[in-house]
């Protein structure tokens, strides 16, 4: 047995664009690793026999095997161990919330140094992108088991279940609703975080293993549920994605310049309005735009705004950063890049020019109280603190409701009272027979990999409950 | 790709394509909408349906050039292809039987509205149409919104075909001479606005559909929200179809309003690139 390894404590830093350059274009903030610096990294893990890392996994990654095969300059087998649990490791590595995950249950964790497991992720999936010549043409050694699988979206949850069920020899066909494939990941998350070529590999890998993406179909509309069911689908995996935007509730939200963060996001990364006119869609953010909310949405609306030329981007949160539900990484880089937080802070109301343009928003200081039900401490009115900041547009990022498109013309489908479709955690079953259900759409809005695990095990029940291993109750 | 079977200029600047989308033809229903994407670059614009065919798998769109998306869209001809033609979208027209409907339309809604009046009439409504125009050349359809009609009345603005006028004064007379049960009123939204103020001192149920600007069309985005009876409502799910008196009409109209700088700079640079051949 070779001696007990050296702790090392020094993570090796990611190398990043400069915030002063970021700030003025799309391109990834994150550099990645160099070779060298992915095997110094990889080198630091280790190889404990009992690892923890893994159970907090969503996908259960193989992560000691695949960070040992990087030690060992063996970068294929490390796309294979990767691969081998995770269909979207280019995607993971990027947006996964790694330290409250696998970096969080690291041995090294507790001295303060993890291993810096996205990181290594991001660089085996960059490798394999760019070479390749060496990934298997998995698709062509599957052999079809005949039976049919409809999965509605292709987000990280409908990707990630299309991917395992295609493996597993199902002839899976993902319907999507908008003209590309990806969900959030095209939609959502801006370019500079997860650039659009890395989720069109992933995407192109998933088609890879055979499975068919069709676009522009919105299930509830052009066909429904039942349907699919009737017509020689022996399964059918929901995973439409977040639905319709909460608002503020606030009187003025619906002047014109004020952008739900899914509409300010979907016209930036899905229809590239950062390059009207060349590209027909346009977006409006003037000089001084205000973003409403804390979590991760707000702080990418909030950097696309910058990008988009807006000289003064405001994160308006009613409680303190602490409080803030954005990840750590991202709130960093986002303050970084020069994005005012005004925090304790909440909107009145909004306040409109003669032609129904938003020119300004009226808000109040709060201050922390007892905690809530969610564990965080109360945020309170404090009275006579009215201020007004002007603004010229505005983007409400607060979350989403479930759409009401599926629920509605679908027999039988039971709901929570927040309108998500009831769902086995462990599994994805739903109360209808042969449906199961993952992602936003069964969590409320929620994370990628997060989605990407819902994926995992609606892939693995669909598969057991198709072989007859089990019956549904 | 849905390839375009049939084009037909109905007058200079509106056009009709009828569109091979099979799935879409057989679940269309009166009133619905598609989004459309005509190239790489375009935005979604959402059109309405105006007729589909479940034996040919087709469905009918008719639209009006108005910026450059919409000149791009009517370059296109039969034999070519639209990239993205998504739909049925937008909760159908409530039809039932409620005795006279009066079906008011302006403009390149002529077309639109053809459905909702035949699905009426088959109903057992008995089915008064009302058609404005600017002037006589813009006139068409008249053949086909009379032969779904019991009644139909033409009005242009300048007098220079049949009745001289604006669409909302015939439509007062029915309201004052006839027992009307309900109003359909589409067209441009000051139209519809004028004709929700006809038909308010009246009592008489309005229904309009609206169309305020928007992005994915499936209830995602909220770019179409529009304020109904003091709530917001989003457009593409909720509507398109509207209680005429409780829209907030300055609202949407506003709203509309919200990229008029880009579309005319869009438009320029459109005009400004085709004139060079």
């Amino acid at each position: 047995m070779a001696e007990k390894k050296k702790i090392n404590l020094n993570r090796v830093p990611i190398p990043k664009q400069s915030p002063e350059m970021r700030r003025k274009n799309f391109s990834e903030v994150a550099l990645g690793y160099t070779g060298e610096q992915a095997i110094e990294e990889a080198n630091r893990c280790l190889q404990c026999k009992k690892p923890s890392c893994k159970d907090g996994c969503p996908v259960n990654v193989d992560i000691p095997e695949f960070i040992k095969a990087i030690c060992d300059h063996d970068m294929p087998e490390a796309v294979r161990i990767l691969k081998g649990k995770n269909s979207l490791p280019g995607i993971c590595g990027r947006v996964c919330p790694q330290e409250t995950q696998c970096e969080m249950r690291c041995n090294l964790a507790k001295k303060g140094a993890p291993i810096a497991i996205g990181r290594l992720e991001r660089y085996v999936a960059d490798w394999e992108r760019a070479h390749p010549e060496i990934s298997e043409k998995q698709g062509e050694h599957i052999k079809s088991n005949g039976k049919k699988v409809a999965i509605v979206g292709s987000g990280p949850a409908g990707l990630t279940c299309a991917a395992d069920l295609a493996k597993r020899g199902y002839e899976v066909t993902i319907f999507e609703a908008l003209h590309v494939a990806g969900g959030v990941l095209m939609y959502g998350i801006p370019e500079f975080r997860l650039p659009k070529q890395v989720v069109q590999g992933e995407v192109d890998y998933v088609k890879s293993l055979g499975v068919e993406i069709k676009l522009d179909q919105i299930i509830g509309k052009i066909a429904t549920v039942d349907e699919f069911l009737e017509n020689g689908y022996a399964a059918i995996f929901l995973a439409p994605g977040a639905g319709a935007p909460m608002f503020l509730n606030i009187p003025g939200e619906n002047l014109s310049d004020i952008y739900s963060a899914n509409e300010f996001l979907t016209r930036t990364n899905l229809m590239k309005a950062y390059l009207f006119p060349e590209y027909d869609t346009p977006i409006k953010v003037g000089k001084r735009i205000a973003v409403f909310g804390g979590g991760n949405v707000a702080m990418d609306a909030s950097r696309c705004a910058l990008r988009l030329g807006a000289e003064e981007v405001y994160i308006i949160y009613r409680r303190s950063k602490v409080e803030m539900p954005a990840r750590l990484e991202e709130r960093e880089n986002t303050e970084e890049e020069g994005v005012i937080f005004k925090l304790l802070t909440n909107p009145r109301k909004f306040i409109g020019d003669e032609q129904g343009r938003v020119k300004a928003v009226e808000c109040y200081e709060m201050e922390l109280g007892e905690p809530d039900e969610s564990g965080r401490r109360r945020p309170i009115p404090k009275p006579g603190t009215e201020f007004i900041i002007d603004i010229d547009a505005a983007i409400i990022a607060l979350g989403t409701q479930p759409n009401p498109i599926i629920p509605s013309t679908t027999k039988g489908l039971e709901l929570t009272r927040w309108g998500t479709v009831k769902t086995d955690e462990a599994t994805g079953r739903t109360s209808k027979d042969r449906v199961w259900c993952g992602g936003d759409m069964a969590t409320g809005a929620a994370t990628v990999i997060s989605a990407m695990g819902a994926g995992k095990r609606a892939a693995t029940d669909i598969d057991a409950y198709l072989q007859g291993k089990s019956e549904l109750p | 790709m849905y390839k375009i079977l049939a084009k037909e200029d109905l007058t200079s600047d509106i056009h009709l394509f009828k569109v091979e989308a099979p799935a879409i033809a057989r679940k269309a229903q009166a009133g619905q909408f598609v989004i459309v994407r005509s190239g790489e670059e375009g935005e979604r614009i959402p059109l309405t349906i105006a007729g589909w065919d479940k034996e040919e798998g087709s469905v009918t769109i008719v639209f009006m050039e108005v910026g450059a998306t919409t000149r791009k869209l009517a370059l296109l001809n039969s034999g070519d292809s639209i990239l993205n033609f998504v739909g049925p979208l937008g909760r159908p027209t409530e039809i039932e039987k409620f005795g006279t409907v009066v079906c008011v339309a302006g403009g390149f809604a002529i077309a639109t509205i053809v459905p909702i009046a035949r699905a009426m009439r088959e109903a057992g409504n008995k089915v008064i149409s009302i058609m404005g125009f600017r002037t006589r050349e813009l006139v068409f359809w008249e053949e086909r919104l009379g032969s779904v009609s019991d009644e139909l009345i033409v009005t242009t603005d300048d007098g220079s075909y049949k009745r001289k006028g604006l669409v909302t004064e015939p439509l007062k007379e029915l309201l004052q001479e006839a027992e009307v049960a309900r109003v359909i009123a589409i067209g441009p939204t000051v139209m519809m606005k004028f004709c929700s103020l006809t038909t308010k001192p009246f009592g008489v149920k309005t229904i309009v559909s609206l169309n305020p600007i928007m992005v994915d069309g499936t209830g995602m985005c909220g770019c179409c929200r529009v304020s109904v009876g003091d709530e917001t409502k989003f457009a593409c799910v909720d509507g398109p179809d509207f209680d005429a008196h409780e829209v907030d009409w300055d609202l949407l109209m506003n709203r509309q309003r919200t990229y008029l700088d880009e579309e005319r700079e869009a438009l320029r640079l459109w005009e400004t690139s085709t004139t060079r051949f």
